[in-house]
């Protein structure tokens, strides 16, 4: 029989050391020791550079989110230099090499935003915390990428927008560490209005209907705002609840409103089921105050529109990018994504591999991935051949500048992709508004946050 | 007045989905005594039913046309359907434009068997359980089966439509001496409502007028003086819910037209689909019947904008609310009878 002479203090002090000891390796050679050597938080190591890709991977918008990942699994291939290097190609700016970012290997982790945004702020500050995401990226929603970018700032990582489209993300909820390439709301209502006043003539009355969230809201302000302003009337606004499957009974009274056109500021499967019941109840056939009755999409998406199918044909709106556009980066993009995926793009994945190389990009000009100098790099920068003709990211409040797409449902489809046309490309000065236009206004950028 | 008349017939087709589902929920809870979360999965995949035929009868033979090219500029890959080939494109067109009201027929013996699997498979091991593990379990088995047809078929709404037939609405307003435009109503909800109405009456008649409709009453009120009779009350309960589970799968095919039809439209139904059932009266079939095209038209009323504007967000609310009021007044529902889901 022995005797032990060990002891609770002495247990509590062995175990201590030991600990220490263990996290010795880590304390020394992880984000740690990286962040308080370099001055930013989840500094590259090990020859790699981490970005966290955030997007809805279950959920209504999960087809959406998998064409976004598609993407930047393309967008890394080409920044290391794989592949046939896609719109690195055609991009106006020369920095990136093909040898990962600032000659560290790009890789990747990904998280599931689920479309809510407090399982996207979750699973963003996991990608940072655990796996070193010097960048996050992503969302298919103007509510979850509000809520990540606001996280991103606080934990001190550049936060790259994808599809978001509502005016507050770089208008009230705007951050000096986010960063938006896709349009939003008023450029939207900015295009489309003359396109609208030609077609259908100045002598109207719309009718919204809205899906009753900030992207909703920010869209009605903004086509109403544009319609208004050439003369049309506003017969009626009817916010729409979210999780609404069956709008008939928004539909039905909109022909006894006396309004002749619908505006439906719907996304996602809101737009897919307003669009088909609108069309089901035969509006579309219906002459009102002597005019054939309209509807109008203010955003449209190609996934989405392939939901409502022939319902979307001849109804116009607008989108940030579309596969058949013939420039050199649209071709090289969609040669690039098809050979791989045996599809075209999508605009979502179009805005994300964008947002991936403007990251990459700024940080190879500035030097570093410290997110202050890679917004210094961003904040007016100029650039082409990234698919929407001259743009510029600017300064004031992080959204890119550049010319919107007015788009039609195609009446004769070639083929299952082939489902919208472009109707008109809105020059940039028709769209730009100032920074302190008051649909943007009420929020601050403040300071960028290296997170160190 | 015209504004009324068309809330109650927009609440009818809303009503006639809700009244379907809650037939079938209150079939199963009645004579299996299983609260069937998975019920609002078999609605959807009735609708994918739709979609299957749809994608079944639209197989096409792939020919190249050097003319033409694809987004990549390869030459184009021109898909003609096997069923225009084999009837000419006339026909083939026809019967492609016709496959939800085929799928009808088509769903019939895939929901019976969908059905038959779901109860020897998982419920009959949960009968002798508490509700509650049997809504958990159905509940899982319904994310399951979403989760499946997600793989399959994506998570974006895929079109179905109508027969072109049916395209279009008319006009009660013309027909009422109002003035046009001020009632419309698409075809295709008037099909499903009277779809929805044939549907119910051959259930209750099955029950009332069958001699197997019987002895499921029978069981329904006694299941142990039934059985004493020598009759396999297990297996006409387990083809009840083979029945229940059709009745649902056909209400999702006839809806894929209304709205194109996605994989977590199940869920969409479902919780309000029990408020249904509950609301009607536990076990009653009447009922349910009954408190799906209330609640249904009670949904269209509250999303009126006269209403809107006296009561912000009412038609966010309005069931559950109605809910509480009926089941204070009346704790076992419109229809329910003492004893049932009472220790």
């Amino acid at each position: 029989m022995t005797k032990s002479n060990l002891t609770r203090r002495g247990l509590i002090k062995t175990g201590a050391a030991a600990s220490a000891g263990l996290a010795m390796p880590t304390l020394f050679t992880g984000n740690v020791w990286a962040a308080a050597h370099s001055g930013y938080r989840n500094a590259p190591t090990n020859g790699t550079v981490t970005l966290g890709f955030n997007v809805p991977q279950s959920g209504p918008y999960a087809d959406e989110g998998a064409d976004e990942l598609r993407a930047y699994e393309l967008a890394v291939e080409h920044l290391n230099g794989g592949g046939d290097g896609g719109m690195m190609n055609t991009f106006s700016s020369s920095a990136l090499t093909g040898a990962g970012i600032l000659g560290n290997k790009v890789q990747f982790v990904t998280g599931d935003t689920q479309t809510k945004s407090d399982a996207a702020r979750a699973s963003a500050k996991s990608m940072i915390e655990k796996d070193g995401a010097v960048m996050i990226t992503g969302g298919s929603s103007s509510g979850v990428a509000i809520a990540v970018q606001g996280m991103c700032q606080e934990a001190g990582v550049i936060f790259m927008a994808g599809l978001t489209h509502s005016n507050d993300t770089t208008g009230k909820d705007k951050k000096a560490n986010g960063f938006r390439h896709f349009f939003n709301a008023y450029m939207s209502a900015a295009a489309l209005a003359p396109v609208l006043k030609k077609l259908y003539g100045t002598d109207r009355t719309a009718y919204h209907l809205t899906a009753d969230y900030s992207w909703g809201w920010t869209q009605e302000e903004s086509i109403a705002a544009a319609t208004e302003a050439m003369g049309w009337k506003t017969a009626e606004k009817v916010r729409t609840p979210l999780a609404t499957t069956d709008f008939s009974s928004y539909i039905a009274p909109v022909l006894n409103s006396g309004a002749d056109v619908l505006v439906l500021n719907h996304y996602g499967g809101n737009m897919v089921n307003s669009l088909t019941n609108a069309v089901q109840f035969g509006l579309r056939d219906k002459q009102v105050n002597g005019k054939n009755f309209e509807i109008v999409v203010p955003l449209y998406s190609r996934l989405m529109a392939k939901g409502a199918g022939a319902n979307v044909k001849g109804i116009f709106g607008s989108t940030n990018w579309h596969w058949s556009l013939t420039d050199a980066g649209s071709k090289a993009f969609v040669k690039s994504f098809g050979t791989k995926y045996g599809f075209p793009p999508s605009q979502a994945a179009h805005t994300v591999y964008c947002q991936t190389l403007l990251y990459a990009d700024a940080c190879q000009r500035a030097g570093t991935h410290n997110p202050c100098a890679v917004a210094e790099a961003l904040e007016g920068f100029k650039f082409d051949g990234l698919g929407n003709g001259p743009t510029e990211y600017r300064a004031e409040d992080h959204q890119c500048f550049k010319d919107v797409l007015v788009v039609k449902g195609k009446e004769n489809p070639e083929n299952e992709f082939d489902l919208l046309e472009i109707v008109e490309v809105t020059p940039r000065a028709q769209v730009e508004y100032a920074p302190d236009h008051p649909m943007f206004a009420g929020g601050e950028l403040g300071k960028c946050n290296p997170g160190a | 007045m015209d504004q009324i008349f068309l809330q109650v017939l927009n609440g009818l087709d809303k009503g006639s989905a809700y009244a379907l589902i809650a037939l079938g929920l209150t079939l199963i809870f009645g004579t299996l005594g299983v609260v069937n979360f998975a019920h609002g999965a078999l609605f959807m995949i009735g609708a994918f039913c739709a979609v299957t035929l749809q994608k079944i009868l639209t197989l096409s033979k792939i020919t190249i046309d050097p003319t033409k090219t694809d987004f990549l500029g390869n030459p184009a890959k021109i898909k003609t359907p096997y069923v225009e080939g084999w009837f000419g494109p006339d026909m083939g067109a026809m019967i492609i434009d016709w496959s939800v009201p085929m799928a009808v027929l088509f769903s019939i013996p895939v929901m019976i068997l969908v059905g038959f699997i779901m109860e020897r498979g998982l419920i009959k091991h949960f009968y002798h359980r508490p509700h509650a593990d049997q809504i958990l379990v159905t509940f899982g088995l319904a994310i399951v089966l979403q989760e499946v047809v997600k793989q399959f078929y994506g998570a974006n709404p895929i079109p179905t439509p109508a027969p072109a037939a049916f395209k279009g609405s008319f006009d009660f307003g013309v027909m009422l001496g109002i003035d046009a435009n001020k009632v419309i109503y698409p075809y295709w909800r008037m099909v499903y409502f009277l779809f929805s109405a044939v549907v119910i009456s051959a259930v209750f008649a099955f029950l009332r007028f069958t001699t197997f409709g019987m002895v499921v009453r029978a069981g329904m009120a006694d299941r142990e003086t039934v059985g004493l009779l020598g009759i396999n009350i297990d297996k006409r309960f387990t083809i009840m819910f083979g029945i229940a589970a059709a009745v649902a799968g056909m209400a999702g095919v006839m809806y894929a037209p209304i709205n194109s039809p996605n994989y977590h439209m199940g869920m969409d139904f479902l919780v309000l689909s029990f408020v249904v059932v509950v609301v009607g009266g536990m076990g009653s079939l009447p009922g349910a019947v009954l408190a799906g095209f209330l609640l249904g038209i009670l949904e269209s009323f509250s999303s009126m904008n006269e209403v809107k504007s006296l009561i912000p967000g009412i038609d966010q609310i309005i069931i559950y609310l109605v809910a509480i009021i009926i089941l204070l007044a009346r704790p076992r529902g419109l229809m329910g009878k003492r004893g049932v889901m009472e220790d």
